[in-house]
């Protein structure tokens, strides 16, 4: 296993947000503060020095609290947020199932936006026009493909922004507690997508609270308790350790 | 330097088609049921033109010869660069989710405002047409540079809307002040009377401080006087676009990291 090349390095990683008690953006409220030196740059930060490296073709749980920086770490890793300190290297295309349908605009067609997700997600558009069957079969959703988005249901949304995301293998699949709103074939179906994707040599990131399943996607897990990591490892180890302390 | 621009190149050649599907996306969601549509690109500017040209034609009709194309060159040129503005302050913060949650360049949201505003110039400019035809103005071949001005002035919005677009994500003031800013900057650009009708210090701020000026001017060059655009407004023209361009790009690579903590 360990011959495998390293796909995800996070090295080192925190992440700063600023908690200022009020949000200043405005100018007035600014020179104000600025005069009375009130300008406080309350800093909270909501990943401390976690580091660990994922190889190829390894499934990552993330487990922990809410609110203990799971998502955070996500988003940082798929390039969202830049790391306050540290650095994350990243070898690979990824598709970040964060919140599904990223850059759906609500006014307009299923169609036009299967276009506009993959362009968000990278893909040029004559990529997208080659897999446009296949995605709309995939999600299922052929007689509504004419509507507006804002027409559909969260169940449907989430059906057609899984189906653009998992579309292409990616190299890396970051997945973060999305697949709750499908109905129960649907749900079967992306689990389905999931496994042969890993079979086929992808590597996961998932964040769940569903510890059990965790336990039968991920062969890795990292606990993260307040920005904290607190253990990582192999999964079953690290998800008992977990329940063990939640039982408290 | 290079190996930066070169980086810069490679993510925008992977990112243009989303450059494309959101000026796309921009230009059929402004017109989506309204009944007239594109027509209102050319509708919109000949109603606001024939309003403003009974307003003012009598005002000033003494010194101008067809006013309607007069007033016409100016008006486009503005509206353009006041629209395309107003939008891409907006560019970032109302794309939040979006850039919440997947990895995109930032600043191609503000792009894609500013060439929809292009666009609808593109429209626009059908309505010149027809006013020319109307007045039945003399045309001469030098109209056909007109690419090249609204090129430079492109290049001078990107900027401008750069810099605010990035300046909004941290002082929603912003969008408050500029409303402010662009109205008195219309009324200091000759749009509706001529340059000369100044008092002599407002008449220097004007052609010194109003880069409107160069472009509004350079294109009246071609369009109403149907000449060669004067080489010294195209050298300041160039020169307040590349400016302004450097600004804006310059303070938005600087603040974009910091964007998903404000939006």
């Amino acid at each position: 296993m360990d011959d495998k090349k390293i796909i995800i390095d996070v090295d080192h990683v925190t992440i700063r947000f600023n908690l200022a008690s009020e949000k200043i953006d405005n100018l007035k409220e600014y020179f104000i503060k600025l005069v009375t030196k009130k300008l406080m740059f309350q800093e909270f930060l909501a990943v401390k020095d976690v580091s660990f490296q994922v190889r190829q073709g390894e499934a990552w749980g993330l487990i922990g609290t809410n609110g203990s920086g799971k998502s955070t770490l996500l988003k940082a890793i798929s390039g969202i947020l830049k790391p306050y300190k540290g650095s994350i290297t990243v070898d690979g295309f990824i598709a970040p199932l964060i919140e599904l349908g990223a850059g759906f605009d609500q006014e307009m067609t299923a169609r036009e936006n299967i276009f506009l997700n993959g362009c968000v997600l990278g893909h040029t558009e004559q990529f997208m026009k080659e897999h446009f069957d296949e995605i709309v079969d995939f999600a299922d959703l052929h007689e509504f493909l004419d509507s507006p988005l804002k027409n559909f249901s969260s169940g449907m949304r989430a059906r057609l922004g899984f189906s653009i995301a998992t579309m292409v293998k990616p190299e890396i699949l970051i997945v973060d507690e999305i697949l709750s709103v499908g109905d129960y074939k649907f749900r079967e179906k992306c689990a389905k997508r999931m496994e042969e994707m890993l079979s086929g040599g992808t590597t996961l990131l998932y964040v769940s609270h569903n510890i059990s399943e965790v336990r039968r996607l991920c062969d890795h897990a990292l606990w993260i308790d307040k920005g904290v990591q607190k253990m990582q490892g192999d999964v079953t180890t690290v998800c008992d350790a977990y329940m063990a302390e939640m039982k408290k | 330097m290079i190996q930066n621009l070169k980086a810069f190149w490679a993510e925008f050649y992977k990112y243009k088609d989303l450059l494309k599907l959101l000026v796309v996306k921009n230009v059929k969601l402004k017109y989506r049921r309204s009944f007239l549509g594109y027509v209102w690109s050319i509708l919109n500017p000949l109603l606001i033109m024939v309003v403003m040209t009974i307003v003012f034609s009598t005002m000033f009709s003494r010194n101008i010869v067809n006013f309607p194309v007069y007033l016409f060159c100016g008006q486009l040129l503005f509206n353009f660069m006041n629209s395309s503005t107003h939008q891409a302050i907006f560019s970032i913060t109302s794309s939040s989710a979006m850039l919440k949650k997947a990895y995109v360049p930032k600043y191609i949201f503000t792009l894609a405002r500013i060439t929809s505003g292009m666009v609808d110039l593109v429209f626009s400019l059908g309505a010149l047409v027809l006013v020319i035809i109307a007045t039945r103005a003399r045309v001469t071949w030098y109209a056909l540079l007109f690419p090249w001005i609204i090129f430079q002035l492109y290049v001078f919005t990107v900027g401008l809307g750069l810099f605010l677009a990035q300046a909004n994500v941290f002082f929603r003031d912003i969008q408050y002040i500029y409303n402010a800013v662009t109205t008195a900057w219309m009324y200091l650009t000759p749009i509706f009377y001529p340059l000369e009708m100044l008092p002599q210090n407002l008449q220097w701020i004007v052609t010194h401080l109003n880069p409107m000026y160069y472009y509004v001017g350079q294109f009246r060059d071609i369009i109403y006087y149907g000449r060669l655009p004067s080489a010294q407004l195209t050298l300041l023209g160039c020169g307040a676009a590349v400016i302004m361009l450097f600004i804006g790009a310059f303070s938005f690579r600087k603040t974009q990291d910091n964007f998903i903590l404000y939006i």
